[in-house]
């Protein structure tokens, strides 16, 4: 069954290759390293290994020249990600997230453009408890991130709860079905005795993965339109919900996004990811398992950057793939049905589901549930968690829906809400309510630039523009990340800034307010100063000259501002 | 008294006339003077003059040099020093001296000294030093002997800020008079500025040791060593103002301690020093302590007051040379003269209600308390006690930085009585003190702090906290000389993050092997709090190997808790490992120190 169109690239293992292939199974030295208390670090080998089993090492940069000054190591801690398969946790998970958060974090929780929850600030000597704490909730954090399928998203708009819970339940099978099988993460946290007779056969051991797991990270998300909330283009696997007749008929299925790319390498780039035809839900996990073992032979394992699947696609042809895939299913995709997205932003406050279950969606800039000054966000969640009966769907673009609430308990939340002035986000600008940041600074080691602590002040200033031009209650996206890597999916903002240095920024624009055109570089290497008189002239221009109904990132397009990016490939010309 | 005669005294007979028409005249206390006079000139001219060649032959009588046992108990090196010192002056009038530690000293040999005399601090509670212990507990058990024909003299060392002060001298002196001793000179108590006292000890010695002697005993020709090494010219008295080259804090955001890393020149002093000894800093008063000081009492910060030989402005006497920050009885009862605030007499008349009174309170609280006050400001600074030298465990290896040393120093800042308090010297440190300013040092060696002679033997090395210092420079000085033998440090302190001091400095010394072992216990971290002693009796079957192996222990930093803790903890493990008896454990551990493998330098 070898295609003889399908090639892996030449070329020597990278480091993590080998790294993964000494450690059995993720295992690595991590049960020892973990264990020392002269560092709160951990080697750099097993930082790799730590990334499958949902966290890495960070450091808080803010400090490290001086800690260097005082004769300190970096201020080490760990970022723990948990996997939560289309964003959706109980009240009592809310708890004991938000009380791991306060006792091991840093008392803050990051709710993350994957739905999930992180934290950040955990001392090596904790992440053990924490995981165990995590464990004892019924949840955990293996491949939360690491060379492996990621948490599985799936669309949190409430207005179709039918289809929702239907489409809740795949995701969350696709999540647990695909996830490694070595008991690496239950030995080293967990304390599992190992088991005497256990397999000892790669293809036991991992059926789907092997020994090297994936060449990169790989990342699914399931859609239901007109709602994008989960950008289902920028997935390395995207299911997009057929409905027909209020019912879930299948799904299209998308392959071959990713937002990553690095600054001047051309051969790296975002990409969409292209319908390839349309599958019944029964099929979504045959379909997955094999564009997986797909990806697995076929990806580069030689140059990390150019490892995702969208560059396998590219490399391969898409029509090869698709040859490939089916030869693997032993049956053909349906051709592709019609679907229509109408944006991949949240809707804000409450809604009646169609089960009578109400749902309220608050706006959390920056995905940061904190307790602020004059905003008791974090305390107000966890009260509402104490008497919440529904549960709580952490949404793509980092908010949090208080969902699945009774009618008669619907006063109850709605006085917390009150008590605790927790906004449905009408108290912010539209440009605001859509906009989204990754963490970047301070615990970031990949940030070149702020963004989450950085967009909340710009976005005062770009609201003076938007307000003087009359645009206070247009929604645009507006998505700025500490690098290239695009966790806050920059690349699908309709403004975009993508850090450089501190303080400097590459500016986008062009981006389909649906989620369905990539974004191209407008500025390169700006400041604050050339950034806001970028916008005293494109905004009031779009104010003044747009059709009726037409979103910000086309009229840049059909204005001449910029030129459309019709695929990844041609993201930088 | 004795007519001198041409054969019995090294004078000629001019001035055996004068001196026999002199000396007869004079009243006690003038022969006291002239006496220490003599001996201050004798000693002061040694070194330039070679007195020793010009003196005439010694006379035919046959004549027994007269032996003299000095015993010195010391934790920081100052009674060691005074004790050497005395020995010297000693050995310079003729006498045959023996200058041993007391723990060096076997007691037994007790009954065969004629001549003891005592130079010995006093630690916390009134406790003795290390090196102390046994024989002061040997004095006073049941196998002290009967002393007769046994003459002694005690210089006691201590502070009289606390409330035993110099107990364990006032021990020995009391305890060698029961047995039957008679004093060659009286006790003299010293507080913190113990050179003058300490001088008028040895001169009083002298006298009391020449007194009712026959004359044929005259002293011989002193012997003094000509390989004696070159030392600097700087000295407690004559200390060195020395560049402040760095001045960082150790400890990370968020901690609730500061420790400051000080590196300091020594460049031109021809100052060194070897790892285990101590920099006596003097430091100067808090700039806003002084002021208000003088606000309190009225003072004109610009009048010239007398200090010693100098006049300088009353608020340059106030800063650097006076201690203000601490009371004791003695100043308290000394400045009620110059009150006239019945209940300052009330006060001083009681003294459970002083001593609690002096705790934690300072100058600015007394003459705050008890105004008016009727002195005139020279009068009052004539009370105070001069500014006494803090000594700190050197941090780093002459041999690793030359002409470098770098200290470690906790600031103390707390709360009493209403006003945040400040320790002197580490707050100048923290707050004040900028690269480029200088500060008066000396150095002040500690014999009793000694990595092994041997490079090839182990050491463990605890020191929790700012204990660190030695450890430091104990590792720069192994790096430097390429030593072979195995280490093991324990460290402790709040929490990991913001206080593991010198943390990059173990990594690195652990991953070239100079260190080849660490255990850390942060106590503040996670629910239980976890100390130094705790990581020891972890690792115990390790760490009695290392012991059986000849390891050399070493203990520095906090005396009340840590040092306690861990000496028991070390008699816990040596009990539980070797297998022994309580006792057994303890004489154990008791003849480490013997034998020097079991050093502290605790404060």
């Amino acid at each position: 069954m070898v295609n003889p169109n399908l090639k892996a690239p030449d070329g020597p293992p990278s480091d993590v290759e080998g790294i993964k292939d000494r450690s059995n199974y993720l295992r690595g030295t991590l049960a020892e390293v973990m264990q020392d208390r002269i560092s709160a670090g951990i080697p750099d080998d097993d930082n790799r290994l730590m990334k499958h089993h949902g966290s890495y090492l960070q450091d808080d940069r803010d400090l490290r020249n001086e800690r260097q000054k005082q004769k300190l190591e970096p201020a080490y801690q760990f970022m723990l990600r948990l996997r939560l398969p289309g964003g959706v946790a109980t009240p009592e998970q809310w708890l004991v997230v938000d009380d791991l958060a306060e006792k091991y974090g840093n008392g803050t929780l990051k709710l993350t453009t994957r739905q999930t929850f992180q934290m950040h600030g955990i001392l090596k000597w904790n992440m053990k408890k924490t995981i165990q704490a995590i464990h004892s909730t019924m949840l955990d954090t293996i491949a939360a991130c690491g060379d492996v399928n990621r948490n599985v998203m799936c669309i949190s708009n409430p207005d179709q709860s039918e289809i929702h819970s239907e489409v809740y339940e795949l995701a969350k099978m696709l999540s647990d079905d695909l996830l490694p099988r070595t008991r690496a993460y239950h030995e080293i946290w967990l304390d599992e005795e190992k088991v005497a007779g256990s397999p000892d056969v790669d293809e036991e051991i991992e059926p789907m993965y092997g020994p090297l797991y994936l060449p990169r990270k790989f990342k699914i998300g399931i859609a239901v339109p007109p709602s994008n909330d989960i950008d289902v283009f920028s997935q390395d696997l995207g299911f997009i919900a057929i409905v027909e007749d209020g019912k879930l008929t299948g799904f299209n299925v998308a392959i071959g996004g990713g937002m990553g790319f690095s600054h001047g390498d051309k051969a790296t780039y975002p990409q969409l990811s292209k319908v390839i035809g349309f599958v019944t839900p029964d099929m979504i996990y045959d379909v997955a398992e094999k564009v997986i073992t797909i990806q697995r032979d076929y990806g580069n394992r030689s140059v990390r950057k150019n490892a995702r699947f969208k560059y396998t696609v590219d490399r391969l042809g898409l029509e090869n793939v698709i040859e490939e895939l089916q030869n693997r299913l032993g049956w053909k995709l349906e051709e592709a049905r019609g679907f229509k997205f109408d944006s991949n932003g949240d809707r804000y406050g409450w809604v009646k589901g169609i089960r009578g279950k109400w749902h309220f969606t608050m706006f959390i800039e920056g995905g940061r549930v904190a307790d602020y000054e004059d905003y008791k966000l974090k305390t107000a969640l966890r009260e509402i968690a104490k008497v919440h009966k529904g549960d709580f769907r952490l949404t793509a673009n980092q908010n949090l829906i208080i969902g699945s609430v009774a009618d008669e308990d619907k006063a109850e939340i709605e006085s917390l809400i009150e008590k605790y002035g927790l906004t449905d986000g009408s108290r912010y600008s539209a440009l605001r309510r859509g906009s989204m940041a990754c963490v970047a600074l301070p615990t970031c080691g990949l940030a070149m630039a702020e963004a989450e602590r950085y967009l909340p002040g710009l976005i005062d200033k770009i609201d003076e523009i938007a307000d003087e031009a009359g645009l206070r209650n247009e929604e645009i996206t507006i998505r700025m990340t500490g690098c290239p890597n695009g966790c806050a999916r920059h690349a699908l903002g309709e403004i975009g800034f993508i850090g450089k240095a501190v303080g400097k920024y590459n500016m986008y624009l062009g981006a389909a307010f649906d989620g369905s055109r990539l974004s191209k570089m407008y500025r390169e290497n700006i400041g604050e100063e050339e950034i806001l008189n970028e916008l005293r002239v494109i905004l009031p221009r779009y104010a003044r000259e747009r059709q009726d109904g037409e979103h910000f990132g086309d009229f840049v397009i059909r204005a001449g501002i910029i030129e459309a990016t019709t695929d990844g490939t041609n993201f930088h010309d | 008294m004795l007519q001198l005669q041409v054969m019995n005294s090294p004078f000629n007979q001019e001035q055996t006339e004068l001196l026999n028409r002199l000396l007869p005249t004079l009243t006690e206390t003038q022969s006291l003077w002239l006496s220490g006079y003599l001996a201050a000139v004798q000693s002061s001219s040694l070194q330039a003059a070679p007195a020793v060649e010009e003196r005439p032959a010694p006379a035919a009588v046959p004549s027994i040099p007269k032996e003299v046992t000095i015993l010195f108990g010391s934790q920081t090196g100052n009674a060691q020093n005074l004790a050497k010192k005395a020995g010297k002056t000693l050995e310079e009038k003729g006498f045959q001296v023996t200058v041993s530690s007391m723990s060096d000293f076997k007691p037994n040999n007790l009954k065969k000294v004629k001549n003891l005399l005592i130079v010995v601090s006093t630690h916390g509670e009134g406790d003795p030093p290390d090196n102390a212990l046994t024989f002061h507990e040997f004095i006073h058990g049941k196998r002290a002997p009967k002393l007769e024909d046994f003459r002694f003299s005690v210089l006691a060392l201590g502070d009289s800020s606390y409330e035993f002060f110099c107990q364990t001298g006032k021990d020995f002196d009391k305890r060698l008079e029961e047995l039957g001793g008679t004093r060659i000179a009286p006790r003299i108590d010293c507080d913190l500025d113990f050179d003058e006292p300490a001088a008028e000890w040895v001169e009083a010695v002298l006298s009391g040791l020449s007194e009712g002697e026959s004359s044929s005993q005259s002293p011989s020709a002193a012997s003094v060593s000509a390989a004696a090494p070159a030392e600097s010219v700087y000295s407690r008295s004559n200390p060195f103002r020395a560049e402040v080259l760095e001045n960082i804090n150790l400890n990370g955001r968020g901690s609730n301690k500061e420790t400051r890393h000080l590196e300091i020149s020594l460049e031109g002093s021809g100052l060194t020093y070897q790892p285990g000894d101590s920099l006596g800093v003097y430091p100067e008063n808090d700039p806003e302590l002084v002021d208000l000081l003088l606000t309190e009492m009225n003072w004109d910060p610009e009048e010239t007051v007398r200090v010693k030989d100098e006049t300088v402005s009353l608020k340059e006497a106030l800063t650097a040379h006076f201690e203000i920050t601490v009371l004791t009885k003695l100043l308290v009862e000394k400045a009620a003269k110059f009150s006239g605030n019945d209940e300052l007499h009330q006060l001083v008349s009681n003294s459970t209600q002083l001593k609690a009174y002096i705790d934690g309170r300072d100058l600015i609280d007394l003459v705050r308390d008890f105004k008016p006050w009727n002195s005139t400001a020279q009068e009052f600074i004539s009370i105070l006690r001069k500014m006494p030298a803090r000594l700190y465990s050197i941090s780093s290896s002459f041999e690793a930085n030359p002409d470098e040393v770098h200290l470690t120093i906790g600031a103390v800042r707390y709360d009493a009585h209403g006003r945040e308090r400040k320790g002197v010297c580490s707050i100048l440190c923290a707050e004040r003190l900028q690269p480029g300013d200088t500060l008066p040092v000396f150095i002040q060696h500690n014999e009793n702090f000694k990595l092994p002679e041997n490079p090839d033997t182990p050491i463990i090395m605890v020191g929790p906290g700012t204990g660190i210092a030695p450890f430091r420079s104990f590792m720069q000085e192994r790096e430097e000389s390429g030593a072979e033998g195995k280490s093991w440090l324990f460290f402790g302190d709040q929490h990991f993050v913001t206080d593991f001091l010198y943390q990059t400095e173990w990594h690195k010394w652990l991953k070239d092997g100079v260190l080849s072992k660490m255990d850390v216990a942060f106590s503040r971290d996670g629910d239980e709090k976890v100390y130094v002693q705790h990581r020891m009796q972890e690792n115990s079957r390790e760490l009695f190997q290392w012991l059986e192996e000849g390891a050399a222990v070493y203990i520095c930093g906090d005396e009340k808790n840590m040092a306690h803790d861990v000496h028991n903890t070390l008699i816990d493990i040596i009990e539980k490992e070797g297998g022994m008896s309580r006792e057994q454990a303890a004489e154990y551990l008791a003849d480490m120190q013997k034998n020097k493998r079991y050093q502290r330098d605790v404060y």
